[in-house]
């Protein structure tokens, strides 16, 4: 009784059956192989899981695959793409640049969520970027790095645009 | 982290999701958002047998403004009545308490109809709709029903839908010049619910009188309520700072039950009420000086 | 031959970056193996129950399912989960795998299943109907040392696990003549670790081959090999670990698990490779706790503020089972409790217990976070007491720079410090004279500011192998191959520290080279020598000293290699740029690859020189390290509902020499917030029936960044003598100083209401239970209402 979904992830449109109750998590791990979207916990709460759900952050673990069915979905694996500079997501380069990470687990998750913020806010001061990642944990970094990633970022994709 | 196995169903229209609920009865679960359902399902403190996804009823989302009310779909996200311009002109409170909910990515996901059908005593929601004497829509097969929100909430996680509803829209009226609105929360501060929540809206007359005032508080009982001794005591009176705290200290009638866990004492929960509502209907108060000048 | 500091003390951009950051590297749970079959376990809901029967029927004839076993059924398959640590006239706790008649506390392992996928897996352990007795739990260890109180270990007669004692100096003396004594109870409560990644394990047995791999995310490759043979009773050369990428660990992945023996067995009995992954719930239940110590600390002083002698008592509860430290970690409270002070007289006396929970062990900082709050608290109480500045009491026990190397009456020989210019350095950055000034002001208005102070002092770099309970050395292979490029194999496997880049900047300055030119290969017993592991804060001092030394021997060969190349003596020989040359004479020259080639085609050699180029150092340290730091916390209460909001945080820190800049402020950064989090949010919380409350993050807070203000960090740096680097560590100095600096902050914010001390977390209904008791009380301040930082929500 599994339920036939299509799902766009990373640009490239994938069908598979699935279980109702497969987790849009699971689906991208055991799935489609895309192991860079983790899991850190079952109550949504921290965030490792996010990924761009039609252009929103979302976590994958509080999402069925067959909600998913008709989506566009971005994964850590398929960022870069969105950086249109064929390198790193200028997200991406400012958790380089600013050691934004330590183990990486919550990185990936982290990242996502600093981009869809980068989206809606291209200037965020530093209060408006700690508020919009409280959806995500991370337990290394005491966050003051990643706050200097999104900033680096955000310099970036201003520049980027002029 | 993984729910049960359960049947699964995605009506595109509201008849074909009443048709699937009457078939399935007390056996099925609403998914809207999922944020309430799924938590509960992957800890397997929930196993329906069958689960109906409301989510492809695209008609269920929208806001929009009709006879001098607004009108929310159910499937509203959280994210939606926090950057609708005409909840943000003509209704704030919404927006106002639309931004304490969760965080970005629940905001993004999350529903006010999963929200309010969910009836969480710790949920933002209710204490906006209630000060703001919201009307919840019901369908069902025999057609539509309108409830006040003071009638919605009726216990811990229980509310006034029948078998065989589905929470379809709330409305909210287009505040009058001279109205303020606030929400302040106290978090829960794991889980970012609220301890307390208050929701105030209030409306100033001639002579900086308070001509009309609503406080919703969630968070304090298993269920959201109207504190309605607070609200006697200031309307009809000159608003002061000292008035505002003199009838915040109403915000917890004698006969309400109060909830007490690890995070707060009934005891605690109860002074927590008090401070939260003066703090709401001071920056409800000052918002709607600032609209009146 | 000099070495040009060239990446040593740069902030270079990490190596390991690029996988973390595009989704590319690989954790346990990533992998994925032909025919892999996953493992659920059944745990037990009750914190003390006798196991009646478990049928497991049901759950055997589901679809989907392989096995299901009980501890019945491994009886004798395996032995029990091990324990390094050794005190005198300890008694032994040790569990089996899977329990066997008895559970002692919920979450433990009763039964578990295999299927061919995680749901499954899942769907059929809830089939598995165990039917228990319900025994009286001991959850408080007050009580549990009680008459009459039930006993967890039924051949023993109580609930004392051991007694531990320390004596240095005359401690009846000092207190005899003490103007003054001060005396404080104090708690340190029990935390739950919250790594990032939870614990997952992945094993492949090949019969052919003889070859069981195991993929665990560990801190201890080499020692968990070692505990998986023993405890399956194979060969050690079966067993390969590996440590892919793991996802944070602070303590809690440095200890050998039931779950890791367990799936590595069942890889070998059932012949397929297995798969399990830890669920946050289980994380909480049943992956190690940390701290939970209550202490009774006393201070004998003078009138002028000079600490005569400390005697404190301390109870731990170590939960119900031995995990691979667990009663060692108090005693390292026990060694540091005099902090940077010099007390001459000290008596520590520790009492281990036992109570129905998840053991504790080695949680970020383990012990010495203990001791630095009790100590740190007990300093504020002092100058409390006399009506001092709490900063010219501690000005005036520190022991002097010329005092070092200080030993202290617990035994310890303190490297290297200058506790009075770290002090100095953060009273001056947080401009603490007009914050005290700042918060006079504020009180007149009914606001209430809280300027706390910590100056600590931690040992790390564990350790000298004659304090460790299974080695305190580290290895380190460099291995250059044949065209030049660099492997460096370390045993201290990482999870977040940095090694790659780092340790590829001591041996690109060491060889002359870039880092591009380096490998720093860990976590594959495979294939580094073996290892003890990244904890203790003791990666680069000692591990970082074994590559440095490893280094030395390949440069000093290949110096010999280019002087006789060259006809130079190797000793004028400087290497930069990828080159070997005379240091007189630059022009004089060979390419590095060059002179490594030499090595491995041989025709060139010097007489009787063995070809290759690789060498192995196994360092072992004289003595830990001492690193120290003086913080500064800033913080302002609401005094009508009790929450605090940090305001500004100044850390001055010395970890000696610095590698890399960058990643010791991403360790002190990372290390006050979970300080943050045990002041002000985290507690596992067990009931009185032994279930643990807080068993998700829905009840277990952990800080987030909108809890966290601008930290403002600043270093001294004073170089170890302990290693040839000159480096101390810095792993765990901010969760070590930044406890007692948050909570002197809160208490002295309350020090209108008359509060002298508050325990941990700094719970907002209990600081708000405090001023309505004072208020109550009357003649105390009734503020209106506090008025700073209300975005920034410390709650």
């Amino acid at each position: 009784m599994g339920v036939v979904i299509q799902v766009r992830v990373n640009g490239k449109t994938r069908q598979h059956e699935v279980e109702p109750r497969l987790l849009f998590v699971h689906y991208l791990r055991d799935v489609l192989g895309l192991t860079g979207t983790h899991i850190g916990c079952e109550t949504s709460l921290c965030g490792a899981c996010t990924v761009l759900l039609n252009g929103k952050a979302v976590k994958s673990c509080t999402l069925l695959a067959v909600q998913a069915d008709g989506a566009e979905v971005v994964t850590i694996e398929g960022l870069a793409a969105l950086g249109g500079n064929g390198g790193l997501h200028p997200v991406q380069e400012g958790f380089w640049e600013k050691h934004g990470l330590q183990c990486g687990y919550c990185t990936p998750g982290m990242i996502l969520a600093a981009v869809e913020l980068l989206q809606a806010n291209p200037k965020p001061k530093e209060e408006e970027i700690r508020r919009a990642l409280a959806g995500n944990l991370c337990r290394c970094t005491g966050y003051q790095h990643i706050v200097d990633a999104v900033q680096f970022a955000a310099k970036k994709m201003a520049a980027g645009k002029r | 982290m993984i729910p049960a196995a359960f049947e699964y169903h995605a009506p595109k229209s509201l008849e074909e999701a009443l048709r699937l609920l009457n078939r399935h009865g007390s056996e099925a679960k609403l998914l809207a958002g999922g944020h309430s359902l799924l938590p509960l399902m992957k800890l397997r403190l929930a196993a329906p047998r069958c689960v109906i996804d409301l989510g492809r009823i695209h008609a269920l989302r929208y806001i929009r403004e009709e006879n001098g009310r607004i009108a929310i779909g159910a499937l509203t996200t959280h994210t939606e009545v926090l950057e609708s311009p005409l909840l943000r002109t003509k209704c704030p409170l919404l927006p106002q308490t639309a931004w304490e909910i969760g965080d970005v990515q629940v905001r993004n996901r999350g529903t006010i109809g999963g929200s309010l059908a969910h009836a969480d005593p710790a949920a933002d929601y209710p204490a906006a709709v209630l000060a703001l004497d919201a009307e919840i829509v019901a369908a069902s097969a025999d057609g539509t029903r309108t409830l006040r929100a003071a009638e919605f909430f009726v216990d811990m996680l229980t509310t006034a839908l029948l078998p065989g509803e589905i929470l379809t829209e709330v409305r909210v009226p287009v505040l009058p010049p001279g109205t303020g609105t606030a929400y302040r929360k106290l978090h829960q501060p794991a889980s970012g619910f609220a301890i307390v929540g208050a929701a105030a809206r209030l409306t100033l007359g001639s002579g900086g009188k308070v001509e009309r005032v609503a406080v919703g508080l969630t968070g304090v009982a298993p269920k959201a309520y109207r504190a309605a001794a607070v609200e006697k005591a200031l309307t009809g009176k000159k608003a002061s700072e000292k008035l505002l705290a003199e009838a915040a200290r109403h915000a917890v009638p004698q006969d309400v039950e109060l909830l007490s866990d690890l995070h707060a004492s009934a005891e605690y929960r109860k002074a927590m009420a008090v401070v939260f509502t003066r703090r709401a209907l001071e920056d409800a108060l000052a918002r709607a000086q600032s609209k009146k000048r | 031959m000099a070495t040009a500091t060239r990446y040593i003390g740069r902030p270079l951009k990490r190596k390991e970056d690029p996988r973390l950051i595009q989704g590319l590297a690989h954790y346990v749970d990533d992998l994925r193996l032909p025919e892999m079959h996953y493992v659920a376990f059944v745990r037990s809901p009750h914190a003390h129950a006798r196991i009646r029967s478990i049928d497991t029927t049901r759950a055997q004839t589901a679809p989907g399912v392989l096995a299901v076993l009980t501890g019945q059924d491994l009886d004798k398959a395996m032995g029990v989960i091990p324990c390094a640590a050794q005190l005198p006239e300890m008694k032994l706790a040790l569990r089996p795998p899977l329990a066997k008649e008895r559970v002692l506390f919920v979450g433990e392992p009763v039964a578990l299943v295999v299927a061919a996928d995680r749901y499954t897996a899942r769907d059929a352990a809830e089939l598995v109907e165990v039917e228990y007795e319900p025994l009286t739990p001991v959850v408080d260890p007050e009580k549990a040392l009680a008459k009459g109180a039930p006993v967890l270990h039924p051949q023993y007669s109580d609930n004392v696990a051991y007694r531990w004692e320390l004596e240095g100096g005359d401690v009846k003396a000092a207190f005899a003549k003490a103007d003054k004594v001060i005396r404080q109870r104090m708690v340190n409560q029990r935390l739950i670790p919250v790594a990032m990644e939870p614990r997952a394990v992945v094993a492949d047995y090949q019969p052919g081959e003889n070859q069981l791999t195991v993929w665990s995310s560990t801190q201890i490759p080499h020692l968990l090999r070692t505990q998986i043979a023993a405890v399956l009773g194979v060969p050690e050369y079966v067993v390969h670990v590996i440590a892919p990428e793991v996802g944070g660990g602070f303590g809690s992945k440095l200890n050998v698990y039931a779950e890791e023996v367990l799936v590595a067995h069942l890889a070998m009995r059932l012949g397929k490779p297995m798969k399990w992954t830890e669920s946050r719930r289980e994380n909480f239940q049943a992956t190690i706790h940390g701290r939970d110590q209550i202490a009774t600390m006393e201070l004998a002083v003078r009138r002028d503020g000079t600490i005569l002698g400390l005697r404190c008592r301390i109870l731990a509860d170590l939960g119900a089972y031995y995990q691979l430290l667990t009663p060692l970690i108090p005693t390292l409270t026990g060694l540091m409790i005099c902090g940077c002070y010099k007390i001459p007289a000290v008596r520590v006396e520790i009492t281990g217990v036992f109570t129905n929970k998840m053991a504790t062990d080695a949680y970020r900082g383990a012990g010495r976070p203990e001791a630095t709050y009790f100590i740190e608290r007990a300093m504020d109480l002092v100058a409390a007491e006399l009506k001092k500045d709490p900063a010219e009491i501690r000005r005036k026990n520190f022991p002097q720079p010329k005092e070092f190397p200080y030993a202290t009456p617990t035994g310890l020989i303190y490297d290297s410090a200058n506790y009075q210019k770290s002090l100095d350095a953060a009273l001056k950055k947080s401009n603490y004279r007009k914050l005290r000034a700042q918060q006079a002001k504020l009180r007149r208005q009914g606001r209430y500011l809280g300027i706390g102070l910590s100056t600590y002092v931690e040992i790390c770099a564990m350790g000298p192998s004659s304090a460790m309970p299974a080695g305190g050395w580290e290895s380190a292979t460099v291995r250059v191959e044949p065209t030049g490029k660099v492997n460096v194999l370390t045993g201290a496997s990482p999870h977040g520290q940095g090694q790659e880049t780092s340790f590829a900047q001591i041996a690109a300055d060491l060889l002359g080279l870039e880092p591009d030119d380096i490998r720093v290969v860990h976590g594959d017993t495979a294939v580094v020598p073996y290892g003890i592991g990244t904890f203790g804060s003791r990666a680069t001092a000692v591990g970082g000293t074994a590559v440095y030394t490893a280094l030395t021997k390949v440069r000093d060969k290949l110096a010999a290699i280019a002087g006789h190349i060259l006809q130079e003596d190797p000793k004028r020989l400087v290497f930069r740029d990828r080159k070997i040359f005379l240091k007189s004479n630059p022009a004089k020259s060979l390419a590095f690859a060059e002179a490594v080639s030499a090595a491995y085609v041989a025709k060139t050699l010097p007489p009787g020189m063995e070809p290759g180029l690789e060498a192995t150092h196994f360092f072992e340290p004289s003595n830990f390290t001492f690193p120290f730091g003086a913080h500064v916390a800033v913080v302002e209460v609401d005094a009508e509902t009790g929450e605090v909001h940090l305001l500004r945080y100044v850390a001055v820190d010395d970890c000696g020499r610095v590698i890399n800049p960058l990643l010791v402020d991403g360790q002190v950064h990372g290390g006050i917030v979970q300080s943050l989090g045990q002041a002000f949010l985290e507690e596992a919380v067990y009931d009185e029936n032994g279930q643990l409350l807080t068993g998700e993050l829905t009840d277990y807070a952990i800080p987030r960044a909108w809890d966290v203000p601008r930290l403002e960090t600043a270093r001294t740096v004073t170089p170890s003598p302990v290693n040839p680097l000159g480096v101390k560590g810095v792993g765990e100095a901010g969760t070590i100083g930044a406890t007692p600096a948050l909570i002197n902050a809160v208490v002295d914010a309350l020090a209108p209401f008359g509060v002298r001390h508050l325990d941990m977390p700094a719970r907002r209904e209990r600081i708000w239970q405090l001023i309505r008791r004072a208020r109550q009380a009357g003649s105390r301040p009734t503020a209106r209402r506090a008025g700073a930082g209300r975005d920034r929500r410390v709650r």
